[in-house]
Order: structure tokens, then C-alpha cells, then sequence
């Protein structure tokens, strides 16, 4: 351990050579320290890049695909609200190492199974805040849609989903989050992914480790900008921003 | 500080464990094959205090078998009094190369054939076959290293190609070379190191002429699960692989002498087995006078399948072979 | 010239459960002992990464509730330092901070900043105006407001942002290993294809992370009487 003093300086001065070093592992191909094979280069960090948004795409829409039906059908019949609030508390709870660990004892690696892992994990956030949104749709609202004649379907598809949609998007964004920075673990299951160099540092070397911690965190970052513009996007101007943070 | 406290909390915990694991007698597997009373009142290793002044810090490679001997060879220089640390699964070849290079460990164990392949860059087609040849090879180019390669053990762990016995019926596949006519339909799975070595994928390419349908990369630890829950077709698998027999894989015979032999050699430091001297050398020598294939097989078996930690199974193999009381 | 004796070798491949990969109470009875470590540093690391995030984002809300200008800056460096993602973060940090508990630490408590001071500011800010009111009335300077009444009333969605927190840094946590600092994800990372080791670590996790809900719920009810317990959260 480093003494203080000039030996912090220098510490940073080496952290910035590394950092540089990392930098140009994503643009440079160069030999990999176990010899024998190119790593490195834009086109393999784009292919790892690649792999890994497949991989975390495929499960948020899946997620998707299940939670907010389910989310908006209890929020509308105004029932199962225990499991659906629940459900992300649950989820928070279980460690996304144990859920992966868990399928692959179970069920095993490759792609799909991992995927089911992640979808997993992915539901909670957007089931919860599905039901949430629709759970604070004004009463009013839905009754005098009611009144206007709408069936039950037709309420929901044109007032409570599009009045629930920021908070909807709101367990999206954050669900997104979880699932990219879950896929860092992926080569745990045999999937590779952009965690290949963080897991296999032997064959990308320590700067090609850097360069995928920083690429994983870029990923993340934007991840959750876009899908926040998207949120502030289909907000509505009445509704004030402080409402759409139900969960975390 | 909460750190340090910790981090003495742990120590005493290893070494009481450690302890533990060179003091004990097994409580299951009853039998009594334990050791034999007539020969010697001592025990095969003596602990000389001398020893003290030379510390020692062994590391390994990151698979059961290296942790093994890894914990074998540092429990056994600790019983003859030397000062020893441990900082086991390092990672793949290179990477215990550049630790003990660099001083992060003073010995580890490595296999002939490894060394020829992966250090001294041996030609594929220029092999030794025979076991001593490749560990003198072996020695003479540690040596330009700086590193001692001791006498090797009586076993030898090879790389080896295995399918499931249902792939090996429906292809008719016995020797490797019957890969050949189907290769373009199989999956090859291997450690992420596998796709650069001359006796892993790119031997398998270069003088089999074999291509894969995939090549999908995967943990070593993985390299049975894989076969057995039909990921892949075909996996990279060592010889002593507890999993072989227990799953019932089938090893296809390396028919054009791709791997060459791979006995386990201590490398040390020089500066390390020079302090450590004649002494020292009795040490491993002793230690790996036991180390026969089937020995070596049922020490795997202890950690894989059943699941001892491999600091216990070393404790079990110095107890049993009567090397440490 | 000594002689060693046999190694007990096994005779054919015999059935157990362990071999199987399978779930073996008997196996995680016996072999129990090996979490207790990881376990313990478990509970170390999200303990003290919640503890000085705590103490972290409270100054921060306690400066920003009095200048507002501060929330968007600081909502947004700590909105980053909880999206990177905890692996990532890991390794960003290794060539300053090396492997092991700080880069750790640092990394974890990162990740509260954003929930806890987040849910401070709320819980502040949703005190009713007539109550800050009736204290001014009473005499109370600021400073007197904010810790006698402002920050009391602010207690559940503290609270709340807190079981929160910990619940999310024992599941960061688990991947601690990452940055040399152990915990329960190394046990579960040493074989993930046994069944029986994965669910006692991973089921030693969730564990911990229930009892932490648990206890900081308890601490609320203790310390606030004067609320009912609410539904949801």
C-alpha cells in the first residue's frame, strides 16, 4: 500500500497511462498476451458490444412483453396489488449472481437459458410500476370514461396506459440498467458478452479489461439517458415530474 | 481498523484450517489403508527449524487439479518447516509465468507439455513422445528463465478431446481424425486460452485440418457440464478428470500425437531453490512419489465429486500417504 | 528410505449426491463452516457501505434541502455513479485503488448515494407546510425546524430509501469478489454448477437481505410511534 504523499501522484499518473492504454485497446488490434490471436480493434469491441445489447435487448422486451399486460390488467381490476408492489421488493432482494448461479445449477448455460435468468430479473421493476401507473390514474377520470361508454379494454388502451406510461417507462429505465449491467456477467453462463474481457482477462490482457469496463459503463449511462428522454418524452405536461419516481 | 482485524480474524481461520488439515485423521472412508507402522518412526517429511529463514510463496493455475497440488506442495514444504503462502488459481498458463517471473510467487506447478507449447514455442510436428524427453526439454528452457524445473511426477494430465458416448455411436468417432467428416456440424467448447493453443483449437485446425461449426468459449470448470447437458458437441477435458469415468465419456485417441506428454514439474525461482537446496528437492521428490495417475485421479474425485475443498483433499493426501503426521 | 503408503483409492464411480451436482443436505450440513466467512464479510461490506453512504448523502440533502440550486448537479453525478454498473465500476477503479475491500467500499457506496440522499430530499420536502408553519410559529430558528420537526416527520421515506439501499448493496455485494474483497459471491462463483453450493450462498444472501429490510423496518417503527404503519413500501 501506497505511503501517501508523492506516492498517490504517481499512483494517478500510472491510472492515467492505463486509462490511455485501455483507450486504445477499443481502436488498435494487437496480439493477445496468451499469444496466438488478435484482440482488440473496433471490430471485435463492436461484435462483444453487439452480443451484449442482443442479449440485454431480447430480455427487457420479453420482460416487457410480459409485465406491462399483466401490470395494467391488475392495475386496472385493482387486484393483486400485493404481488405486483411486492414483486419488486422480492426482486431487489435476490443478488443477480444467484439468480444466473441458479440457472445455470439448474437448467444449465448457453444463450437462452441465461435469457430466461434476465427476463427474470428484468420483470419486477416494470411489473411494479405498471401497476402503479395505472393504480394513480385519477378515479374521476376512469369513471367519467366510463360513463362515456368505454368497455374495460378500450379504458385501458386509451386512458389508463397512456396516463401510466412515464411510470411504466420509469421500470423500463431502470430494469434496462439492471439487465446491461447483468449481462457483464453473461460468460459465467457461456454467453459472451462485453464481460468476456472483464471475466477472460488472460486472453484480452488488463488494458483490454479497462477498455470493457469503460465501454459496460458507457453502455449503462446511455442506456438510461435515452430511455429517460424517452420517459420524459411520453410524459404528459400536466403530470408533474416527481410522481413518476414510484420505485427504485 | 475494521480492515485488519478482519484480515487477522481470516488468517487464523486458514491457519487453523490448515492446522486442521495436517493434524487430522479422516473420520470417513472407515478403512485403515492409512500407514504402514513398520518403516519408520518418522514421518516421510521432517520439519527442519532451519527452514524458517526461506519463505516460499506457491501459487497455481486456476483448475482442481493445479489447486491440488498447489495446497499439496505448500502443506508439504510448511511440514518441513519453511515459511509458505499461497495465492492459488492464478489464471491460465501465461498468466503463472508472469507471477512467478515477476516474483509474485516463488514456484508453481506446470506441465511438461504446457511448457514445450505454450513457453518454448516446441513445433507441433517436432514433439517428444516420451515423457522424460519433453521434461528435459522442458528444464533446459526454464532454465534460460531462471527457473528450476524439478523431477516431474509419475502422472500425466493431458489435454484431451471427449464426446458423449451417444456422439461418439451416432458419428462412429473413436480417434480424433474421425472428426474429420463432421466437424462442420459440431460445437466445440474450450477455455478462453483454447482457441491460441497449439494443443487445444488451433492444434486441433492446423494438424487435424478440423473446423468447427462453433467454437464457443466457456470457463474451464464448465468443460463437463457443457457435455453433459448437450451444449456442446464436443468439449476439451483432461485425463484425469474425475467426470470421465462418472459421466461416461468417451476420449477420442489422439491418432496424429497432437499433445505431448504432460507430467507435473515443480518450476522454482532459482534464487528460491538454491536457499532452499537439497533439502528442498527431497521434499518434492517425496511428494510426488505418490503422485501416480490413479492417485492424482482420486484426488480430483475429492474436489469434484465430492466436493472437499482442495486444501483439505492435499491435508488428506499427506495424511494418507503418511508423508505428514 | 521411507515409504509411502497408499492413497485410499475409490473402487468404481458411486452414486452421490454430491457427484450429481445436486441439492445434498447432508453435504451443506457437514460443510456449512465455509460460508460463515464470506458471510461475515458480506455483512461487512454492505454494513459500511451503508453506513458512510448514509453519512455522505445526509450531508449532501441537509446542504442542497437549503440551496436548492444544488439538486440537479448532485441528482445528477450521483445518478451516474449509480447507473455505472458495480463490475465496471470495479475496474475503473482498480488502477487507482488496487483489489481488494476499499475499491470495494468505494464502489457500493457509489451506487446509495443517489437512493438515500434522493429519498432524504423527499422525505423533506413532503413535510406539510403548515406544520413548518406552526414551528416557526413556536419560535423555532431553521436550523431548530429542521431537526426537531422537518427531519422526524422526513423519518419513513428515510427510512424506506435506506431498506432500499441495503437491499440493493447485499446484491451488488455479492459480486465484491470481482475486486478482490470475497464476500458470498465467491463461494458462489467457486462452483456454480452444484446446486446445493448455489442455493446456500446465493439463499445466505437473499437471507441477509430480508433480516436488513427487516431490522431497519423494525428501527422505523421503533423510533417513529407517532406513524401508522403504512401499506406498500
Amino acid at each position: 500500500m501506497d505511503p501517501g504523499g508523492g506516492g498517490t501522484v504517481s499512483t494517478w499518473i500510472a491510472a492515467l497511462g492505463q486509462f490511455g492504454d485501455a483507450i486504445d485497446f477499443i481502436f488498435d488490434e494487437r496480439e493477445s498476451p496468451a499469444g496466438g490471436a488478435q484482440v482488440g480493434g473496433l471490430a471485435e469491441t463492436w461484435e462483444l458490444m453487439w452480443q451484449h445489447l442482443k442479449l440485454s435487448g431480447v430480455s427487457i422486451a420479453i420482460a416487457c412483453g410480459i409485465s406491462v399486460p399483466l401490470g395494467l390488467w391488475l392495475g386496472h381490476i385493482g387486484k393483486g396489488g400485493f404481488l405486483a408492489i411486492n414483486a419488486s421488493n422480492v426482486g431487489r432482494a435476490v443478488p443477480s449472481l444467484a439468480l444466473i448461479a441458479f440457472f445455470v445449477a439448474y437448467i444449465g448455460v448457453g444463450f437462452t437459458n441465461l435469457m430466461l435468468a434476465l427476463v427474470l430479473l428484468a420483470i419486477p421493476p416494470i411489473l411494479t410500476n405498471a401497476y402503479t401507473g395505472v393504480r394513480q390514474v385519477d378515479r374521476d377520470t376512469v369513471d367519467a370514461a366510463r360513463g362515456m361508454g368505454m368497455t374495460g379494454a378500450q379504458i385501458v388502451r386509451r386512458v389508463e396506459l397512456p396516463l401510466a406510461l412515464p411510470l411504466i417507462f420509469g421500470g423500463i429505465r431502470i430494469s434496462a440498467v439492471n439487465v446491461v449491467a447483468t449481462a457483464t456477467i453473461a460468460p459465467l453462463a457461456g454467453v459472451i458478452t462485453l464481460g468476456d474481457p472483464i471475466i477472460n482477462v488472460n486472453t484480452y490482457g488488463d488494458e483490454g479489461r479497462l477498455a470493457a469496463a469503460i465501454v459496460v459503463a458507457l453502455l449503462a449511462v446511455v442506456t438510461e439517458v435515452s430511455l429517460g428522454a424517452v420517459q420524459r418524452a411520453v410524459t404528459p405536461r400536466g403530470l408533474k415530474l416527481e410522481r413518476r419516481e414510484a420505485t427504485t | 481498523m475494521r480492515t485488519h482485524r478482519w484480515l487477522m480474524l481470516l488468517m487464523l481461520v486458514v491457519a487453523a484450517l490448515a492446522l486442521a488439515a495436517c493434524g487430522d485423521d479422516d473420520e470417513d472412508e472407515g478403512g485403515s489403508g492409512g500407514t504402514t507402522t513398520e518403516e519408520t518412526a518418522s514421518s516421510g517429511i521432517q520439519k527442519d527449524d532451519a527452514n524458517a529463514s526461506t519463505s516460499i510463496t506457491v501459487g497455481s493455475k486456476n483448475f482442481t487439479e493445479q489447486k491440488v497440488l498447489g495446497e499439496i506442495y505448500a502443506q508439504a514444504l510448511a511440514a518441513a518447516g519453511y515459511k509458505v503462502d499461497t495465492q492459488l488459481n492464478l489464471g491460465d498458463e501465461k498468466t503463472a509465468l508472469k507471477a512467478i517471473e515477476g516474483g509474485d510467487i516463488d514456484a508453481y506447478p506446470e506441465y511438461t507439455g504446457t511448457a514445450l507449447l505454450s513457453f518454448f514455442g516446441a513445433k507441433a510436428d517436432a514433439l517428444p513422445k516420451d515423457p522424460q524427453q519433453a521434461y528435459e526439454q522442458a528444464k533446459e528452457g526454464f532454465a534460460e528463465k531462471n527457473l528450476t524445473a524439478f523431477p516431474p511426477t509419475p502422472f500425466t494430465s493431458s489435454n484431451e478431446v471427449a464426446v458423449t458416448k451417444e456422439t461418439a455411436d451416432k458419428y462412429g468417432l473413436t480417434k480424433i481424425s474421425d472428426l474429420a467428416k463432421v466437424d462442420d456440424k459440431l460445437t466445440l467448447y474450450g477455455s478462453p486460452e483454447c482457441r491460441q493453443r497449439l494443443d487445444c483449437l488451433l492444434g486441433l485446425e492446423q494438424v487435424y485440418g478440423l473446423k468447427f461449426k462453433k467454437f464457443t468459449s466457456v470457463d474451464i470448470a464448465l468443460r463437463h457440464e457443457v457435455l453433459t447437458k448437450g451444449q456442446a458437441d464436443v468439449s476439451i477435458v483432461f485425463t484425469t478428470d474425475p467426470q470421465i469415468k462418472r459421466e461416461g465419456e468417451v476420449l477420442l485417441e489422439d491418432d496424429k500425437g497432437m499433445f505431448p506428454p504432460y507430467n507435473s514439474t515443480l518450476v522454482v525461482r532459482n534464487d528460491i531453490a538454491e536457499k532452499g537446496g537439497a533439502e528442498l528437492e527431497d521434499v518434492v521428490t517425496k511428494v510426488n512419489e505418490g503422485l501416480t495417475d490413479e492417485a492424482m485421479q482420486e484426488l480430483n474425485a475429492r474436489v469434484d465429486l465430492d466436493k472437499k475443498t482442495p486444501e483439505q483433499v492435499a491435508g488428506e493426501y499427506l495424511s494418507e500417504t503418511g508423508l505428514v503426521q | 528410505m521411507f515409504q509411502l503408503a497408499q492413497l485410499q483409492i475409490r473402487k468404481d464411480p458411486t452414486e452421490s449426491c454430491e457427484a450429481d451436482n445436486g441439492f445434498c443436505p447432508d453435504w451443506i450440513a457437514d460443510n456449512f463452516d465455509r460460508y460463515v466467512d464470506p458471510f461475515f464479510q458480506h455483512l461487512y461490506l454492505t454494513v459500511i457501505a451503508m453506513a458512510v453512504g448514509f453519512v455522505i448523502s445526509f450531508a449532501l440533502a441537509i446542504v442542497a434541502y437549503r440551496r436548492r440550486w444544488l439538486i440537479n448537479p448532485v441528482t445528477q453525478v450521483t445518478g451516474i455513479l449509480y447507473t455505472v454498473p458495480s463490475v465496471a465500476a470495479f475496474f475503473l477503479l482498480l488502477p487507482i485503488t488496487g483489489r481488494g475491500n476499499t475499491t470495494a467500499l468505494i464502489a457500493l457506496v457509489a451506487y446509495v448515494l443517489l437512493i438515500i440522499f434522493r429519498n432524504i430530499l423527499t422525505g423533506l420536502d413532503n413535510v406539510p407546510e403548515e406544520t413548518k408553519d406552526a414551528g416557526r410559529g413556536m419560535g423555532l430558528t431553521d436550523r431548530q425546524l429542521l431537526w426537531r420537526v422537518e427531519l422526524p416527520l422526513a423519518l419513513p421515506e428515510i427510512m424506506a430509501g435506506l431498506r432500499i439501499a441495503a437491499t440493493t448493496t447485499v446484491g451488488l455485494a455479492t459480486l465484491a469478489f470481482f475486486a478482490g474483497a470475497g464476500g458470498l459471491g465467491e463461494q458462489i462463483f467457486a462452483d456454480i454448477t452444484f446446486k446445493s453450493n448455489v442455493i446456500v450462498a446465493g439463499g445466505l444472501a437473499v437471507l441477509l437481505a430480508a433480516v436488513l429490510d427487516g431490522l431497519i423496518l423494525l428501527v422505523q417503527r421503533l423510533i417513529t410511534p407517532w406513524t401508522r404503519a403504512v401499506a406498500a413500501r
